[in-house]
């Protein structure tokens, strides 16, 4: 099990690239925060108007 | 030595019956396939019925450690529920109480992602023609995910085409090692756990659907005493040289690329395992109480105990797998494993693993587990709610309602790896590069001829002789390159027939 060794040393070249990307990928992060408030200011009128009696009604049998 | 990977998907069905006081689900799922097969115009009048499943060759029961148990027999017990095989070479039938889309066999991960795509248009096209044949106050509902939150799940299982002679002890401890961990990107989410006793303080949201159902390590079980590793020995093929891997352990994405990472490097870590390209083994001390814990980890932190006594994260070993593959890759090519769609699979693997390493919410566009996250747990901060809401149980549920008005999947907008377009045409046209093309061309041009189908033969009626069954034991052979020219030229079944020579 020697190898695992190697699982615990800092990520290979390929990763630092990823790290570098990290800005990008944070303005992103800000555009889908974004999006997401749009999204929950319309969620509202599709959502199961009584929760409660949604989610008790919901039963499957069990499958595979 | 690795053998070239054919691969699909089954998928299960939540389904609902509105508006009726006492609602069978199997009824309700009959009534919904029928609608479909009428409205796609499939033959389903009540002397030849639809093209039948033909179960002759089916032994779900036999075990891969190479025994059959006691009680395992091939259900011919749902042989009277609606059982149809569709001119793209799925199946779509009732399994116990579900409607189930199987998707034709393919040859990469980018054509399962197409596929169950297109599955997906097909449960949607289902239920505008069975609710347009219902009273108005009456409705039937899809829903792709996996439990009703209640103990009940339901399943999406996967298939690959491995090679006989590779020990099965070998799979065994390979997967079970990525099955634990590569729950991190193929989860669904999931609102609170139903392991009894488990309080939804202790886990409000987990990456998976399924995890909490799953009890023993191996085993042939699929709805009782789940198993990691599913020995079901049933290869669909010829069983001197091939294996079906079936796992049962996943969740239904409607994520194409949590669908595409999931099946794309299971496929490819089966090309390692077969090659025995692994050296790194990581046999887990507990893999149950892992697989649940990884599911219930939202730090994607947790220190997994190994059998040696040290401990590792889900995503270490996700990268050391990752590493593995593509070196395996560089060094043998992709011919065994999807052609370039295995590059697209590293690529993606790799942009995964160092986003979820970073911040896994960069992935609210990508990934189902990310998404529902964000979103649900958007609505609990905006009004103020407690993870035991109902309300946010009622959101997990609609996240996957199929009805693209209502499924809160579907108003995401997240990332599509298939277009309509390409999807909407698979939903009646075969994949050219399996057997799928040989059963979904037969079934389209002679429907007359054609009076019984399953995964590894066809058998045609064309006149006075017998019955004349074409087997199809090799899952590559019967592609459009092989038979495609045939079709074109043949008029008749019996034409088909005797050029095939059988």
């Amino acid at each position: 099990m020697a190898e695992r060794e190697q699982v615990q040393k800092p990520a290979p070249a390929e990763r630092e690239t990823e790290q570098a990307d990290a800005p990008a990928s944070s303005e992103r992060g800000e555009e889908i925060k974004a999006e997401l408030d749009d999204l929950l200011d319309e969620i509202d009128e599709v959502l199961e108007t009584n929760a409660e009696d949604f989610v008790k009604s919901y039963i499957q049998k069990g499958g595979q | 030595m690795a053998i070239v990977k054919t691969l699909g998907i089954e998928t299960e069905y939540g389904i609902v019956h509105r508006g009726t006081d006492e609602p069978n689900p199997i009824t309700a799922s009959s009534v919904l396939i029928n609608a479909y097969l009428a409205a796609a115009g499939y033959r389903t009048d009540a002397r030849s019925d639809t093209i039948a499943w033909d179960f002759t060759d089916e032994s779900p029961g036999m075990d891969a450690r190479g025994f059959a148990p006691v009680g395992a027999f091939a259900p011919d017990i749902e042989t009277h529920l609606v059982n149809a095989v569709l001119t793209n070479g799925a199946r779509y039938y009732v399994d116990h109480a579900h409607p189930e889309l199987s998707t034709p066999e393919c040859a990469d991960a980018l054509s399962v992602v197409l596929f169950d795509r297109a599955a997906e248009l097909i449960a949607q096209e289902s239920m505008e023609a069975v609710n347009a044949r219902l009273p108005p106050h009456e409705e039937i509902v899809l829903y792709k995910n996996n439990s009703d939150g209640k103990g009940n799940s339901y399943g999406c299982h996967e298939n690959y085409l491995v090679d006989r002679a590779t020990p099965f002890g070998r799979i065994v401890r390979h997967c079970t090692a990525h099955f634990i961990t590569r729950q991190i990107y193929t989860g669904a989410g999931k609102v609170g756990a139903e392991l009894p006793g488990q309080r939804t303080d202790e886990v409000p949201f987990q990456l998976t659907q399924r995890a909490d159902f799953f009890e023993e390590e191996v085993g042939l079980e699929t709805t009782l005493k789940r198993p990691i590793i599913n020995t079901r020995d049933e290869p669909h093929a010829d069983a001197r040289k091939y294996r079906r891997l079936h796992v049962i352990v996943g969740d239904a994405n409607p994520a194409q690329l949590s669908t595409f990472l999931k099946v794309g490097t299971t496929a490819l870590l089966l090309a390692l395992v077969e090659d025995d390209a692994i050296g790194t083994e990581f046999e887990f001390a507990a893999p149950v109480a892992s697989l649940r814990h990884v599911s219930h980890d939202l730090s994607l932190a947790e220190a997994l105990p190994l059998a040696d006594g040290s401990t590792i994260t889900a995503l270490e070993v996700q990268w050391e797998l990752f590493d593995l593959a593509r070196k395996y890759v560089e060094a043998t090519g992709t011919d065994k494993v999807g052609g370039d769609v295995a590059h697209l699979v590293l690529e993606r693997w790799e942009q995964v693993l160092g986003a979820l390493e970073t911040d896994p919410m960069q992935l609210a566009d990508q990934l189902d587990w990310v998404a529902k996250y964000r979103l649900i747990d958007g609505y609990r901060e905006r009004h103020g709610l407690d993870w035991d809401d109902a309300r946010l149980r009622a959101m997990d549920i609609q996240y996957s309602d199929m009805r693209p008005e209502k499924g809160l999947v579907w108003r995401l907008g997240l990332e599509t790896l298939v277009d309509d377009d390409a999807a909407q045409r698979a939903t009646t046209m075969p994949p050219v590069d399996t057997r799928a093309y040989f059963r979904g061309r037969s079934i389209d041009k002679f429907p007359d001829q054609v009076v019984a189908a399953n995964w590894d033969s066809i058998v045609f009626d064309v006149g006075a002789e017998a019955l004349r069954r074409v087997p199809m034991m090799e899952p590559m052979r019967g592609t459009e390159a092989h038979v495609g020219n045939l079709f074109d030229e043949c008029d008749t079944a019996l034409e088909l027939l005797r050029r095939l020579g059988s």
